[in-house]
């Protein structure tokens, strides 16, 4: 009774934003802990290499999410799933940013010389870096104002999320050393995400046809 | 209404002194109790005899150890999970005793031997080495061992005998890593019988002075600091003389990736990767990588075997 129209905005504003927010923000909140040495969690032996991996897998775990939100929402007729795609994208940006980062300054040191020769001769790295760069104006262009200013070629924009996934599927699977079995499970799910996008574009053609 | 009080005479007051110190030995012996419930269980029972006469050795580093937690808990060991951090958990019930090593090949004595009558008595050494791994990352580890070429000589290998071969324990019911084909079991390995015989490679068996841990390789392994670390093959239950140069399993499985001699060397890149510098373990979020030395930092004892060598095709 009190799941009234207004009163769900207000829900949905005051309790199921921020919970999905706290829940996106968790793996970053374990990592600083672990990085601080607080008692009861740990980053291993190998802290940077842990940081480096939790980071990148966390931000490809969230761009598949983002990527379920419009299949998810058309299946169920749940449409306000809509309303946390954005801040799910702007999540899985903000892990590739803590990767970057964390490649740059604690795995390279900044060698600048390392860095270069590693963007351009190790296929995996140019990948990842290729993939970094085509979220970038995604999430430059995420506000509203932009949303409104660029109408139709935000649609366009936007579609870039789907090279960007497949690219960074791809530089998961290359730079596995042998057990390949974990990418393999990613790509079968980006191939599900994507395969279910192709399906309804040809039926929608045939349709409209 | 009964208000419990807290008595302010000394319980040993109260009890009769000769209880009460041996309630204090009780509960001490129960800390250690509790201690020694968390280390393998042979430990326990008996340190191997073996292991009570460690000398120390020239050929070790004086660089600081790592700690025996990292040792222990990040480690490549397929048979027991191909995660860093699963070998620990995965290897923990373990048992490698009794443990037989077959001697077979080109050599005049050949047959199966219990390991414990091979090592008893037998003198051991401790060797600080680095250990560098084909990922870029290496430690420095306090091994205790005894030369292989020691154990090659009492077979009499014969002038066949060009290489030598060793092989892992295959038993995927005891190895569960073995349930799954990442790799091509049993994991094999293989030396020239110069590199064999060096006085660097060496046959471990403890770790900082005590058993060798199950997810390091128990109970026998092998040590060659010069090489990536996937040439120190664990769990050995066989050693084959050979005048033909043997496969060894990451070599099989990428041969474009990982060679037969897999000498540590900075100028000799992974396809995928840079070999030129390395991630010390332990030494902090902050430090930066370190140089690769040529071979591992052991050219001057081993270069010699490579002389004339093209090391970039042979790598
Ligand atoms: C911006 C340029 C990027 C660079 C320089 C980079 C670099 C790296 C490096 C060095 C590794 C570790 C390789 C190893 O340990 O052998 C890695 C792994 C990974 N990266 Fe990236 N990356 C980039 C972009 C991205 C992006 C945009 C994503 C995801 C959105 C991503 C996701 C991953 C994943 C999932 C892994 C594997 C983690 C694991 O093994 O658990 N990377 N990346």
């Amino acid at each position: 009774m009190w799941l009234k129209p207004v009163n769900t905005l207000l829900l949905r504003r005051r309790l199921i934003k921020p919970l999905v927010f706290a829940l996106c923000g968790m793996p970053f909140i374990q990592l600083a802990l672990g990085a601080f040495g607080v008692q009861g969690f740990s980053l291993g032996a190998n802290p940077v290499e842990m940081l480096l991996h939790s980071c990148g897998k966390w931000a490809l775990n969230l761009l598949l999410i983002t990527l379920c939100v419009t299949p998810l929402a058309h299946i169920s007729g749940w449409r306000a799933l809509f309303a946390y795609r954005r801040m799910l994208g702007l999540f899985a940006f903000f892990y590739a940013c803590m990767h970057l980062t964390i490649y740059l300054v604690l795995d390279q040191s900044m060698l600048w010389s390392a860095i270069i020769e590693d963007v351009l001769e190790r296929p995996y790295i140019t990948l990842g870096f290729s993939a970094w760069l085509m979220l970038l104006p995604l999430a430059l262009t995420s506000t509203k104002g932009m949303i409104r200013r660029l109408g139709q070629r935000w649609t366009q924009l936007h579609r870039l999320i789907y090279p960007a996934s497949i690219l960074v599927t791809w530089h998961f699977y290359w730079q596995v050393k042998q057990d390949v079995r974990e990418p393999l499970y990613y790509i079968a799910a980006l191939a599900l995400l994507l395969g279910w996008r192709l399906y309804r574009q040809r039926t929608r053609a045939r349709s409209r046809a | 209404m009964l208000i419990k009080k807290t008595p302010d005479i000394l319980s040993s007051e109260i009890t009769d002194s000769r209880l009460y110190f041996g309630r204090r030995r009780f509960m001490r012996e129960a800390a250690t109790l509790a201690l020694a419930a968390s280390l393998p269980t042979r430990l326990l029972a008996d340190k191997p005899t073996w292991l009570n006469n460690i000398s120390p050795s020239d050929f070790s580093t004086s660089e600081q150890p790592n700690s025996y937690s990292d040792i222990t808990t990040y480690n490549n060991y397929y048979e027991f999970g191909t995660g860093k951090d699963q070998p620990q958990h995965q290897a923990r019930n373990f048992n490698p005793w009794p443990w037989q090593l077959k001697i077979s090949g080109e050599a005049e004595k050949t047959g199966t031997y219990n390991l414990e009558d091979i090592l008893a008595g037998r003198a051991m050494e401790e060797r600080i080495y680095r250990l560098r791994c084909v990922e870029a990352w290496s430690m420095v580890i306090p091994w205790v061992g005894f030369p292989l070429g020691e154990l090659l000589k009492e077979f009499l290998p014969t002038s066949r005998a060009k290489f030598v071969e060793f092989v892992t324990l295959n038993d995927p019911s005891r190895m569960p890593g073995q349930k799954t084909r990442v790799l091509q079991w049993p994991y094999r390995e293989g030396l020239r019988i110069d590199e064999a015989m060096h006085p660097l490679t060496i046959l471990a068996t403890g770790l900082y002075g005590e058993e060798l841990p199950n997810q390091n390789g128990a109970p026998l392994r092998l040590v060659i600091p010069w090489k990536y670390g996937f040439k120190s093959i664990k769990a050995i239950t066989e050693i084959r003389f050979r005048e033909t140069a043997p496969n060894n399993s990451w070599r099989q499985s990428q041969p474009g990736e990982y060679g037969f001699y897999a000498n540590v060397n900075p100028e000799v890149d992974h396809p995928r990767w840079s070999q030129a510098r390395e991630r010390r373990i332990g030494a902090g979020i902050f430090a930066p990588k370190q140089e690769t030395l040529m071979f591992n930092g052991y050219a001057d004892q081993v270069a010699s075997l490579y002389a004339g060598m093209d090391l970039k095709r042979n790598f």
